[in-house]
């Protein structure tokens, strides 16, 4: 079924349709009108799911941790600082190997306050040790919340759903809703194989010593380093995964195909843009206008940031004249973390292109595609002038 | 309750193994084992970190024979919330869900949480240890530590603010169901706790827990210490069931008379020797008022 909607809206109806069974959240712009959404289903009856009203957002995460460690498959949504008063249970979450699936609409920090877009919460929490997959339309953000459980229950390990605040999350755009029992038929019942029983009792995420230590039958437990090794060897197999579920997905509802990133006249590029989000579609503005000039250019919306599919980025973009890697994010006194990922991830390849760092769309600045074309197009055609330091667009100093 | 538990009526079974990790003379290790046999096996916890986390053992041995979820600090209440509606989802209501905590997890970094928890209705019981300071981290001053007690954030003069009355708080969200016990009173707390599971809602039990180790006294006195803090008017045993205030047990039985001079608990325990002989006359006599007050009552 079609419909035309916000990407809240969309991201709701994906958590309806993955029969989500406790929801807890806490009100924060841009998210607010999601969780509205998910409130007003469950209390209609439309939903079968218990919806609890916590008093923060670190309460919201703690219910999802404790209502997945007691076996039930659980959501939360957030934005900016809310995921930041989260922090902790974020990584709480991640080290318990929770299949959570949390969308964050993205927004900038304060202080100052802003509530307008840009990457920086999502960003600053990569390395928690949560999947974070990010959309860049209404129709990936419902399929990909769909994926998100799927893929966190399989690899058991929690999953953000990032999608930009109101440039998507307020915006009406037409996707399809997929049919419940096609999702039905992709998304399995979520089984744990240990969750909280009285009738088969275990301490949970109990105090871990250093080294390995002998359980009471006499088998060797690991210890905190080991239990830390296996959260990054699975999610280095997230990267495949991705690519499995999104398969099954095509299969079960005929959608996906670009699991890792969305390429857009990538084939032959010299010069590709990269970008999280909904950027990717307004940079695909910028590479007709570039094309009728004569420059070969193409974008690489990366939809599997963490665990990051650095090979994949460096096998495809192996024959590239240069990346240039746009970002609403920034590693304060270095360089935009996704740029430093790419570059990191081509330093495997002989022959590697040249990489520029663009920062833009900080606090929802308005990304003015004119200027995106200027930008591109000089690090195309005088790529010697721009350096390794961040170069700012839209900046009015 | 219509008959009071005896130590011959009290269930034989143990959920906690013996060889447990809490320290000579521990308070809660009493309330512990009491406490875990009056919820019974059809228990999940929810434990933040204190000293009941080292109490339960280090992965992978447990001293706990009941499933047990460790949380971070301040989000006990909430993740007893999750674990409610999992239960609630997957209809394995008849399952008890029970917080304990202790009285920083409680009264300071999980108070948020707890209120939030109280006036959402969830049927779940809190139980927060108390004794009075964070100990598992080496005895610093929380929200529930008396006046004038040396801790080792406050190390001089003790500590210069009063304890906070969590159950009074906790009573002021209107739940059915606010208790005090202590550990030197382990059959009153096993019969509130057995009460607790009858009450639908959220049920809070504070209990007074000595701690020799952080209250400066030898391990063979903590039960004596406990009564004596009861004994002397400082520490009440009540219950405020549906808003209405009551006195129970060893408080019950307590009047002017029978009151010990608060002196008695002070001497006992190095960390009041920073209280001056003026300061036990005003502490003596706000503890007279607080009681000519109940008395009129």
């Amino acid at each position: 079924m079609h419909i035309i909607e916000s990407g809240n809206v969309a991201a709701a109806t994906g958590v309806k349709l993955a029969r989500t069974e406790v929801i807890a959240a806490y009100p924060i712009t841009p998210q607010t009108p999601l969780t509205e959404k998910l409130s007003e289903l469950v209390d209609s009856g439309k939903m079968k799911a218990e919806y609890i009203p916590v008093e923060s957002e670190h309460s919201a995460l703690a219910v999802c941790i404790a209502a997945s460690s007691a076996g039930s498959r659980t959501f939360t949504a957030t934005s900016a600082n809310g995921l930041l008063y989260m922090s902790e249970q974020i990584h709480w979450a991640a080290g318990a190997r929770l299949p959570i699936v949390m969308c964050v609409v993205n927004r900038g920090i304060g202080a100052p306050w802003t509530v307008w877009n840009d990457h920086q919460d999502s960003i600053s929490q990569r390395d928690t040790g949560w999947i974070q997959l990010y959309a860049c339309d209404h129709q990936q953000i419902i399929d990909t919340v769909i994926q998100a459980f799927h893929i966190a229950e399989t690899v058991r390990i929690p999953v953000m759903v990032c999608y930009d605040g109101y440039l998507l999350s307020h915006t009406y755009m037409p996707f399809e809703i997929p049919e419940q029992n096609a999702v039905d038929a992709f998304l399995p019942k979520f089984t744990p194989s240990y969750f909280l029983d009285p009738k088969n009792p275990a301490n949970l995420n109990t105090v871990t010593l250093p080294d390995i230590r002998l359980d009471v039958r006499g088998n060797m437990a690991p210890g905190y380093m080991e239990i830390r090794h296996n959260l990054h060897s699975d999610m280095r197999r997230t990267i495949s995964v991705v690519e499995e579920v999104d398969q099954k997905y095509q299969q079960a509802i005929g959608r996906g195909g670009n699991p890792l990133i969305e390429k857009y006249q990538c084939d032959d590029a010299d010069f590709i843009a990269v970008c999280l989000g909904s950027l990717s579609y307004q940079l695909r503005d910028v590479v007709d206008t570039l094309r009728r000039e004569g420059l070969k250019t193409g974008v690489a919306g990366i939809r599997l940031y963490r665990p990051f599919p650095d090979k994949t980025i460096a096998s495809e973009f192996a024959n590239a004249k240069g990346l240039i890697v746009f970002e609403k994010a920034l590693s304060y006194g270095n360089q935009g973390a996704l740029y430093a990922d790419i570059k990191s991830a081509l330093y495997r390849n002989d022959n590697r292109p040249f990489v520029h760092n663009y920062i833009l769309g900080l606090g929802g600045r308005e990304i003015k595609t004119l200027d995106l074309i200027n930008a591109f197009r000089t690090s195309c055609t005088d790529f010697r002038k721009i350096g390794d330091d961040p170069q700012w667009i839209g900046l009015k100093l | 309750m219509s008959e009071k538990t005896t130590i011959l009526t009290l269930p034989e079974e143990e959920l906690v193994h013996p060889g447990n990790r809490a320290c000579a003379g521990c308070g809660l290790s009493i309330i512990y084992r009491i406490g875990l046999k009056a919820l019974g096996r059809d228990t999940i916890l929810v434990v933040p970190p204190s000293c009941l986390t080292v109490l339960q053992g280090l992965y992978p041995i447990a001293s706990t024979q009941l499933p047990c979820l460790n949380v971070t600090f301040a989000s006990t209440a909430a993740a007893a919330t999750g674990v409610l509606g999992a239960l609630r989802a997957q209809g394995r209501e008849k399952t008890t869900v029970a917080a304990w905590a202790g009285d920083g997890g409680t009264s300071d970094i999980g108070i948020q949480a707890l209120s939030g928890a109280c006036e959402r209705g969830e049927n779940f019981i809190f139980i927060c240890y108390d004794n009075e300071a964070y100990m598992n981290t080496g005895v610093q001053r929380s929200g529930t530590t008396p006046q004038g007690v040396i801790t080792t954030t406050t190390p001089i003069r003790g500590k210069l603010q009063k304890k906070k009355e969590v159950p009074a708080i906790i009573a002021a969200h209107g739940i059915d169901y606010v208790a005090t016990a202590s550990a030197a009173y382990p059959l009153d707390l096993y019969d509130k706790i057995k009460k607790a599971k009858t009450i639908s809602g959220p049920k809070y039990l504070h209990v007074h827990c000595p701690c020799p180790a952080g209250w400066g006294f030898d391990p063979r006195y903590t039960v004596k210490i406990g009564k004596l803090a009861v004994e002397t008017g400082l520490y009440d045993i009540y219950e405020i069931e549906k808003g209405k205030f009551q006195l129970t047990g060893p408080s019950q039985k307590l009047d002017n008379k029978k009151r010990k001079p608060v002196s008695d608990y002070f001497k006992t325990q190095s960390r009041f020797r920073a209280l001056s002989k003026e300061r036990i006359q005003e502490i003596q006599q706000s503890i007279d008022e607080k009681w000519e007050g109940y008395q009129k009552n």
